[in-house]
C-alpha cells in the first residue's frame, strides 16, 4: 500500500483512479496491453469497445477480480493493484445485476451496509433513501424473482451505490434491457450520477450509450486505448480509422499528403480529386505520405447543382446510387468518379426536391470538419465496425 | 336456446375424435400406478406385520394374519441387541451424513470451480468418484476389512464410520454438483464487491443457495449409511448396526420389533423427504 504522492494534475481536478502500465496476459494472450489511463474525480468515464478488446478485463482489475499481469492501478491515492475486493472502495454493477435471489430487496440492498457493520437503524434510513434516488420507494419486501428486468438494474444499482465507493463499475448494465428502456436509463442513470457525484466507470460496446453519457471515454481494441477524449473530441476527431468507423459512421478516402500551406494541408485522393484538411488534424504518427481523409456523413452538403464553395469547403462529385428516406431525414450512398462510396446525412427540413437515384450530385463541406488518420494496415472485422 | 344447440353442434362437429387422447390419458397413469405398487408392496407387508398378533409361543414373525395389535409398538424395547443395534445404526448415519456431506460439499465445489492449472488431475479424481460409486460394496467390504485387520485396527464404531463415510460422500458430491454447475459465479463477486471476505460469501450466499442440493446430498448420504448390510458386516465388530442384526436373527426368525423399527425408520424417511421437498420449494 504505497501512497502515491507524485500525481501531477490540473488545479481543481482530483485523479480518482489511474491505471500504470496496466497489462494483463491469459495464457499467453495478452487482454489489456500497456494500458495507462486518468479518471477524474466525480467524472462519468466509458470504456468502448468491440467485444474482445479488453474493456471488461480492465474493469475487473479495477475492481479486483482479475490480477493485473504488471502494471499498478492507482485508486484514491493507494495502490490498490493486489488488493482483494472487499479490502477496495469500489462497487459494481454487474452485467447480470447478480442480485442474491435468496434475498429480498432490503436484504440485497443492506448486504454491504452490513458487512460494515452499521447500525440497524441506519441501515434501515439508507436503504430507503437509496431506494428513493432509484425511483423504487416501497419495494424492499419485493423478492429479487418478482422484479421486472429494468427494476433489477435500478435495485443492482442501489446496492452498489449505498455503499457511497470511491468509483463505482458498471459492466455494460443495460445489455438485457430493450431499447426504450435503455434510452430512459441512459438519461436516468446520468441524472443520478450527477446527484450521488460518484465517480462511474461504464464499460460498453454501444458507441451511442456511451457518447450520451460520457464525460469522457476511451475507445479500446486489442487491449489498448486507440482514442481518449470528450465524446465530442473523440467523435469530431478520431484518432484511428478504427475509432472513426467504431465511433458513428465515417467516410474515408484513401490519399497522399502533398503539401501543408499554414493551417491547412493539401492532400490528393487516390481519384486525383484535392481534398484539404485542417493541419492540426493530422495524425501526429504520420509514417509515411499515405493516410486516410475522413468526413461524417451528417456533415456533407448535397446537391443537384453546381456549387461554387470556394476555399472554405472540400468538394466532390458523384451519382446517387441509393437514396432511402429514414423519416428523420434521407440518407444516401453516392459513388464519386473514382469509384469510392460516400455516405450522406440529409436532414428531413422540408425541402422539395432530395436528389435521386441516378441522379449527378455535388457533395461539400466545410475544410474544418475534415479530419485524417493514419491507415490501418489489417482490415476491421464486422463486430469492429460501428453498430449504427 | 336453440342458437345454443347450434352451437354445441357445429362444437362437437369441429371437435376432433377424443378417442386416442382417452386411451393415453388412462394408459400412463395406470402404468405409473403399477410401477409404485410393485415398488410399495414391500414396504406395505412390513408396516401391516408390525401390526400382526402372534399366537405361537416364541415372539417371532409368522406370516399367517392373526389379527391386529399395538404390543409390538408398546414393546419395542424389549430385545436388548435389537435396540442397542438400532441406536448404534442412528448414532452412525448421523455421524457419518455430517463428515461426508461437509467432505462432499466441499469436494463438490472444488471440482466446479477449479480447473485446469489450479486443480491438477482433476479428471482422475471424477473418474474415482465414480469407481466409488459403480464398485461392488462386497469388494470394498473385503478389502476394507483386510486393511483394518493389516493394520491391526479394531472394529467398532469407528471403523464404521470411516467406512460409511468413504462410500457416501461420492453420493454427496455428485448431488451437490449438480446444484453448483448452474451457480452464477457473478454471485460470490458480488458478496466480495459488496465488503465480504471469502467465508462470509460462502456462509451468507454459496451457502444458502446450494442449500437444497446439500439437503439432498445428506438425506442420500443418512439413507445409505442407516440400511447398509454389506460393509457393514464387514468392519463392525462385537457392536453390530441395525442391518447386521437383522440380518443375524432372521436365521433363526424375526422378532416382530425388526418391522417395527422398519416402519418407524421408513416413516422418518419419508418425512425428511417430504421437508426437503419443501424446502427446495422454497428455495428456488
Amino acid at each position: 500500500m504505497t501512497d502515491v504522492d507524485s500525481i501531477p494534475q490540473a488545479i481543481g481536478v482530483k485523479v480518482n483512479v489511474r491505471l500504470e502500465n496496466v497489462t494483463k496476459i491469459f495464457d499467453g494472450a495478452t487482454a489489456v496491453d500497456n494500458l495507462n489511463l486518468d479518471i477524474n474525480e466525480g467524472e462519468f468515464f466509458s470504456l468502448l469497445g468491440p467485444s474482445g478488446c479488453g474493456k471488461t478485463t480492465t474493469l475487473r482489475m479495477i475492481g479486483g477480480f482479475e490480477e493485473p499481469s504488471g502494471g499498478r492501478i492507482i485508486l484514491g491515492g493507494q495502490d490498490v493493484t493486489y488488493r482483494a475486493p472487499f479490502h477496495r472502495d469500489v462497487n459494481t454493477v454487474f452485467q447480470s445485476y447478480a442480485l442474491f435471489p435468496h434475498l429480498d430487496v432490503y436484504e440485497n440492498i443492506a448486504f454491504g451496509l452490513r458487512r460494515k457493520k452499521f447500525d440497524k437503524s441506519v441501515v434501515r434510513i439508507k436503504v430507503g433513501e437509496i431506494l428513493d434516488v432509484v425511483d423504487l420507494p416501497g419495494f424492499e419486501k419485493r423478492r429479487v424473482s418478482q422484479l421486472s428486468g429494468g427494476q433489477q438494474q435500478r435495485i443492482a444499482l442501489a446496492r452498489a451505490l449505498v455503499n457511497e465507493p470511491a468509483l463505482l463499475l458498471l459492466d455494460e448494465p443495460m445489455s438485457a434491457l430493450d431499447a426504450k428502456l435503455r434510452h430512459q436509463m441512459q438519461i436516468e442513470l446520468k441524472a443520478i450520477q450527477h446527484r450521488v457525484g460518484i465517480t462511474f466507470l461504464y464499460v460498453t460496446h454501444d458507441q451511442e450509450e456511451a457518447m450520451t453519457m460520457s464525460d469522457r471515454l476511451v475507445v479500446m481494441r486489442h487491449g489498448c486505448i486507440e482514442g481518449e477524449g470528450s465524446p465530442r473530441d473523440v467523435y469530431d476527431n478520431p484518432a484511428t480509422e478504427f475509432v472513426a468507423s467504431f465511433l458513428g459512421a465515417s467516410n474515408l478516402l484513401a490519399g497522399v499528403r502533398e503539401a501543408t500551406e499554414g493551417a491547412r494541408t493539401r492532400v490528393i485522393l487516390t481519384g486525383g480529386t484535392t481534398i484539404r484538411v485542417p493541419t492540426s488534424r493530422l495524425p501526429s504518427a504520420l509514417g509515411g505520405p499515405q493516410l486516410k481523409v475522413g468526413v461524417r456523413p451528417e456533415k456533407i452538403s448535397i446537391s443537384t447543382s453546381d456549387v461554387n464553395s470556394g476555399d472554405s469547403h472540400n468538394q466532390l462529385r458523384g451519382r446517387v446510387k441509393v437514396s432511402t428516406f429514414t423519416g428523420v431525414g434521407n440518407q444516401y450512398l453516392v459513388e464519386t468518379s473514382s469509384g469510392v462510396e460516400i455516405t450522406v446525412y440529409a436532414q428531413n427540413i422540408g425541402e422539395a426536391l432530395a436528389p435521386r437515384s441516378g441522379e449527378d450530385v455535388t457533395l461539400t463541406w466545410p475544410v474544418e470538419h475534415t479530419f485524417a488518420v493514419v491507415p490501418t494496415s489489417e482490415a476491421l472485422t464486422e463486430s469492429e465496425k460501428s453498430e449504427s | 336456446m336453440s342458437t345454443d344447440v347450434v352451437s354445441e353442434a357445429v362444437i362437437a362437429a369441429v371437435r376432433p375424435s377424443r378417442r386416442p387422447r382417452h386411451l393415453g390419458r388412462f394408459a400412463l397413469p395406470t402404468y405409473s400406478w403399477l410401477v409404485i405398487a410393485y415398488l410399495v408392496f414391500p414396504i406395505a407387508v412390513m408396516i401391516v406385520y408390525s401390526f400382526n398378533r402372534v399366537t405361537s409361543g416364541l415372539q417371532l414373525v409368522s406370516f399367517a394374519w392373526n389379527g391386529f395389535t399395538f404390543q409390538w409398538y408398546r414393546q419395542w424395547s424389549n430385545i436388548p441387541g435389537l435396540t442397542s443395534a438400532f441406536w448404534l445404526s442412528i448414532r452412525l448415519a448421523l455421524v457419518s451424513t455430517v463428515i461426508a456431506t461437509v467432505l462432499g460439499t466441499m469436494l463438490a465445489i472444488a471440482l466446479v470451480r477449479y480447473r485446469g492449472k489450479k486443480f491438477r488431475g482433476r479428471t482422475g479424481f471424477e473418474q474415482i468418484l465414480f469407481l466409488n460409486i459403480a464398485a461392488p460394496e462386497i469388494v470394498m467390504g473385503a478389502s476394507l476389512l483386510g486393511l483394518f485387520v493389516t493394520f491391526n485396527v479394531a472394529r467398532g464404531f469407528v471403523t464404521l464410520v470411516l467406512a460409511h463415510v468413504m462410500f457416501s460422500i461420492a453420493y454427496v458430491t455428485v448431488t451437490v454438483r449438480a446444484r453448483l454447475s448452474g451457480f452464477d459465479v457473478a454471485l460470490e463477486e458480488a458478496a466480495y464487491d459488496l465488503g465480504a471476505n471469502p467465508w462470509a460469501t460462502f456462509r451468507l450466499v454459496t451457502l444458502p443457495l446450494i442449500l437444497p442440493g446439500v439437503l439432498a446430498g445428506a438425506l442420500m448420504a443418512f439413507a445409505l449409511s442407516i440400511d447398509d448390510f454389506v460393509t457393514s458386516n464387514f468392519v463392525s465388530g462385537t457392536n453390530v448396526p441395525f442391518p447386521v442384526w437383522v440380518y443375524g436373527a432372521s436365521r433363526v426368525g424375526t422378532p416382530p420389533q425388526v418391522f417395527v423399527f422398519g416402519t418407524v425408520i421408513f416413516t422418518i424417511g419419508i418425512a425428511c423427504a417430504l421437508s426437503s421437498l419443501v424446502v427446495a420449494k422454497k428455495k428456488a
